[in-house]
């Protein structure tokens, strides 16, 4: 139910995808692992890891709001919330009836809008009555899924799912969530029946519901409106340009029928990776699964070309003055996660990134003193498409923005022109192996992994076989890719400038208290 | 690979997936696919297999040291944590903000022999971490490597344990970054609200609610440190627990060597504290660039040692927990009012948590949620939580309790919490019992107990101009000032930036 954007949960992302293994852990895993892919075109992928009687899934799609329709930001994010509204057999007392009453929503949702958007001559009276009548046709809706609010959520609940959730990026949405054992094939039921049927029932509540997500994510916290501004000016043509939560005047116009088009185009099983981890033998968990998945129509692959973006050639920045202290961000622009440099980017996000012993930590942090935190990282906003390589960090009071990008492109300028020691190419290849060993012990872990590296690569493998190109990663690498990708004019800049505190308020009948006033106790 | 149980479960779903000829699906596709049920009822849940997770050695040495051992075999690391006691709340009122210092220097600061930025160099280039850190009751020291590093790794634990240098370089480091934090905290609602919320409910200055702020910061010394370090980092005082790829007989071996010979300290006390709670009301922080507002309904919740703890439990499963809860399913599904919305009756380890409902919304339908959230509460007593809402709330907590205890890591951190609160170590099992028998009666009178609308503060932090009405139509509001003290003259430069 939420939407990937920090760059804590982009840093999570770009760890999986670039860590190492030992060739035995592949070994390992070959033995544990098992893929198929079903008549319909969904990939299986299952893995036995035996430790505790429990089991936990991803679901992949292969789509995002990468492909929200123009008009229509935030479609792939919205559907994403409506996956948990249950089908035409779980929340409804009539299908029947609530279908014919659903299109009915949709009829006067349409009326209402075309009138509310006219450009010229719109009737306020007449609209107020298609409002009223659109509001009308949802309470007869809504009488046929009451009292099942959310009832796929709570047979989940109840049946002992744990950590239920999803997100949507820019490149893919996903749905997780783990249950013991004992319940594989109610999952399998569940899962496979919310892609099957799902019903947009109760679309407009879930809208306000999105909206105010924005609000919280975006619109009332000063590094979220930093990121919308900058990542809009940083992608001029690709959709990496348009916010994944949406436009808010997009949020206020699409409708269910747009997301069931979403889904009918992009939800079909050639586009769905299902990467299943836990305490049982692939050979009885895999005709379970097949059962129920199968029964999944087999559509035509989506058309899901874009605009490629083009080179940068002049430097671009944005500058937000607010009542919050200062932070500074740019990126600059890479080739994405199939470039045979991916692993040379990995390699300087870890060198310049990972821990005290890095490159920005001892320059901004220990020795400057200029920062509390300092980092560079790949994979933003996504890393399925061109995205950007990118530094962020935070000034301690009394030292500017510029201040802090000045030192970042000192150390660029290391990083260009001379080698990085032996001690630290060293470091960066253990570092990355050890990193993906840690990350093989959790089935939430394993599965995303396993799941997304089947989706991109359509083999899971390469979850390893990264170890072999880290693994030959060299100085020259380095400073080659250091020297053709960050260039003043590929950079975007984005700052929050401290801009003063707030206006004072007006004058209340109270006096503004520092303490306030002791009670009686409990 | 160990495996604690060999029940077949799928040997069983096998078997009923080709009886279920009964069901047709709705759409045959592959004819070597077995046909699926097409509806719920008709999917029968096999019995759990019984499992039993391991359990970790426990052993006190003679100077009073608990540690836990917990083999888990299945990836080549081994980690610990050493949990000291004593923690931020034991620190005097001029000296807020010490043990995160405490907690950061302790590492960076380095020990006799080796600097801090020494031993990020030897550590990093084995993948290895040894890092500590400072909370509210008590301070740590962990590590985490592989098996290989583990003679080296646990050297530098145990020198950083016992010898620290607190060099004044970092000291200055970590001042500085907690000076950044303060002046950054006004900068996001959330966080706002929840800081007020808590000085509401234990008082401004209870040390359960109180932060730091740049005087009490400048005003910690190096000496500070030191002190801090001798007088609670004694064997008597720490809960070692170790986990991973190792043979617990020789690992114990191991750490009888390292720690038997540490004599023996004075024990940490922890005073008792009162909390303070602020006048029940109204409160209010004006945030003029924001379009949604915080809103925090408080009061005292409980600890778990409390009796009405499974009770408590399952109420706050059926009230605000999930996504079929009564908080989720009226103001987020039905009314559309929040992204974000939740309740509960918290329940500390050692001290009364939180009871607490929260929610953001947009700001014209702030009122309009107070109100909507007036109703829930007053629900309960209209409409006390039914059979069908424990039914899911207890089958929950019941069918989802193996997650408790699904890795080796989990079972070990469960035990050593118990340890370090005084707390039964098979509480889990006490726990599970306890929902068991909770009944509808348990739930209505716990329900009647802790909710007291009258006794709660109500806090909104919002664009107060663009609220559907002023908060002041419910009740007298008090206006809280957040502005953050002033740095002591001369302490940063450019001070007029950073009110």
């Amino acid at each position: 139910m939420k939407f990937r954007i920090t760059l804590l949960q982009t840093l999570v992302v770009c760890c999986l995808l670039g860590s190492l293994a030992f060739g035995q852990d592949l070994a390992s895993f070959e033995k544990r692992t098992t893929v198929k892919k079903l008549a319909n075109g969904l990939t299986i992928v299952v893995c036995e890891r035996p430790e505790a009687p429990v089991f936990s899934f991803f679901t992949h799609v292969d789509a995002g709001s990468v492909q929200d329709p123009m008009g229509k930001t935030g479609l792939a994010h919205m559907f994403e919330h409506m996956a948990f509204k249950g089908t035409d057999t779980i929340g409804t007392r009539d299908y029947a009836g609530e279908k014919v009453a659903l299109e009915k929503v949709e009829e006067a949702y349409a009326a209402y809008i075309a009138e509310r958007d006219l450009p010229v001559g719109r009737d306020e009276a007449k609209l107020k009555q298609l409002e009223q009548a659109w509001k009308d046709a949802i309470a007869a809706a809504d009488k046929f899924s009451a009292p099942y609010t959310n009832e796929f959520g709570k047979i989940v609940e109840e049946e002992g799912g744990e950590g239920m959730n999803a997100f949507t990026d820019y490149d893919e949405t996903g749905y997780f969530y783990s249950f013991p054992i004992n319940r594989l094939e109610l999952w399998a039921y569940l899962e496979s029946e919310r892609f099957l049927h799902p019903v947009m029932r109760q679309f407009y509540k879930e809208r306000d519901v999105v909206i105010e997500e924005r609000r919280m994510r975006t619109d009332s916290n000063p590094f979220g409106r930093l990121i919308e501004q900058f990542t809009e000016e940083a992608f001029a043509a690709h959709p990496y340009h348009r916010p994944t939560i949406g436009w808010i005047s997009d949020l206020y116009s699409f409708s269910a029928t747009d997301a069931q088009k979403f889904f009918d185009k992009y939800y079909v099983p050639s586009n769905m990776v299902v990467a299943v981890v836990g305490d049982f033998k692939a050979s009885e968990a895999m005709p379970i699964i097949e059962k129920y998945f199968s029964r999944i129509p087999a559509r035509p692959k989506p058309d899901t070309a874009t605009t490629t973006e083009p080179a940068q050639n002049s430097e671009r920045t944005v500058v937000l003055r607010e009542q919050s202290q200062p932070v500074y961000l740019e990126g600059y622009h890479r080739p994405d996660y199939r470039s045979p440099d991916d692993q040379v980017y990995d390699a300087i996000a870890d060198l310049m990134s990972n821990g005290r012993t890095s490159r920005l930590y001892r320059a901004l942090v220990r020795d400057k003193q200029i920062a509390s935190d300092a980092e560079g990282f790949n994979g933003y906003p996504g890393n399925k498409y061109p995205h950007l390589f990118a530094f962020f960090a935070t000034p301690i009071p009394g030292h500017k923005p510029q201040e802090i990008g000045d030192a970042i492109h000192a150390e660029i300028d290391r990083l260009k022109k001379e080698d990085i020691s032996d001690e630290e190419l060293q470091m960066i290849k253990t570092r990355a192996k050890a990193s993906l060993i840690r990350s093989l012990g959790s089935n939430e872990g394993l599965a995303f992994a396993l799941g997304q590296n089947q989706s991109r690569y359509e083999d899971w493998r390469e979850l390893f076989r990264a170890v072999d190109r880290i693994e030959k990663v060299t100085k020259a690498d380095i400073r080659r890719v250091a020297n053709q990708t960050f260039a003043p004019e590929n950079r975007t800049v984005g700052i929050i400038e401290f801009a003063g505190g707030p206006p004072a308020g007006p004058p209340g009948e109270n006096p503004t208290v520092t303490t306030p006033p002791q009670g009686g106790g409990q | 690979m160990k495996r604690t149980h060999n029940f077949s479960a799928f040997g069983f779903l096998l078997a009923l997936s080709l009886f279920s000829v009964g069901c047709t699906a709705k759409k045959p596709v592959a004819s070597s696919v077995p046909q699926a049920p097409t509806n719920l009822q008709s999917i029968k849940i096999p019995t759990l297999p019984s499992f039993n997770p391991p359990q970790p050695k426990r052993i006190e040495l003679p100077n009073g040291m608990v540690i836990f051992l917990q083999e888990d075999h299945e990836l080549p690391t081994i980690d610990g944590t050493a949990r000291i006691r004593g923690g931020e709340r034991s620190v005097p009122a001029d000296k807020m903000g010490l043990t995160d210092i405490y907690g950061e220097v302790w590492r960076t600061g380095g020990t006799k022999t080796e600097t801090g930025d020494q031993l990020d160099d030897y550590l990093e280039q084995r993948a290895a971490k040894v890092e500590t850190g400072g909370d509210i009751d008590s301070t740590t020291v962990n590590w985490s490597c592989l098996k290989e590093d583990f003679d080296d790794v646990f050297r530098v634990f145990a020198d950083v344990l016992r010898n620290p240098e607190f060099r004044a370089e970092k000291i200055e480091i970590a001042q500085k970054g907690m000076y950044d934090g303060i002046s950054r905290r006004n900068d996001e609602p959330g966080q706002i609200a929840r800081r007020e919320a808590a000085k509401l409910v234990y008082g401004a200055n209870n040390p359960y609610a109180r932060v730091a702020e740049y005087a009490t910061v400048a005003a910690i010394s190096r000496q500070d440190l030191i002190d801090w370090h001798g007088k609670y980092v004694h064997p008597n005082n720490i809960i070692l627990g170790v986990v991973g790829d190792f043979d617990s007989s020789k690992m114990e071996a191991r750490l009888r060597e390292a720690f038997a010979s540490w004599p023996k300290g004075e024990a940490a006390k922890d005073a008792e504290i009162k909390p303070e709670p602020a006048k029940p009301g109204y409160y209010q922080v004006d945030k003029t660039d924001v379009n949604q507002s915080n809103i925090l309904m408080v009061a005292a919740g409980i600890t778990r040692k409390n009796p009405d703890y499974f009770a408590v439990s399952v109420f706050n499963e059926a009230f605000g927990g999930g996504f079929s809860s009564r908080l989720f399913s009226e103001i987020r599904s039905k009314q559309g009012l929040a992204y974000s919305v939740g309740g509960s009756v918290g329940a500390g380890w050692d001290h009364p948590a939180m009871l607490r409902l929260s929610m953001s919304t947009k700001s014209k339908t702030t009122i309009e949620s107070v109100e909507a959230l007036d109703v829930e509460i007053a629900g309960l007593a209209k409409r006390p939580i039914d059979d069908e809402e424990i039914k899911r709330a207890k089958d929950n907590i019941l069918n989802s309790f193996v997650f408790r205890f699904d890795s080796p890591d989990k079972v070990l951190q469960e035990k050593m919490a118990y340890e370090f609160y005084g707390y039964p170590l098979d509480f889990l099992e006490k726990f599970q019992k306890g929902i068991e028998g909770v009944t509808k009666e348990d739930v209505a009178r716990v329900a009647a107990k802790y909710f007291h609308r009258e006794q709660m503060s109500v806090l909104v932090v919002g664009n107060v101009n663009e609220f559907d009405k002023p908060l002041s139509s419910l009740g007298t509001v008090n206006k809280l000032d957040i502005t953050i003290p002033a740095p002591p003259k001369g302490l940063m430069p450019e001070q007029s930036e950073h009110p």
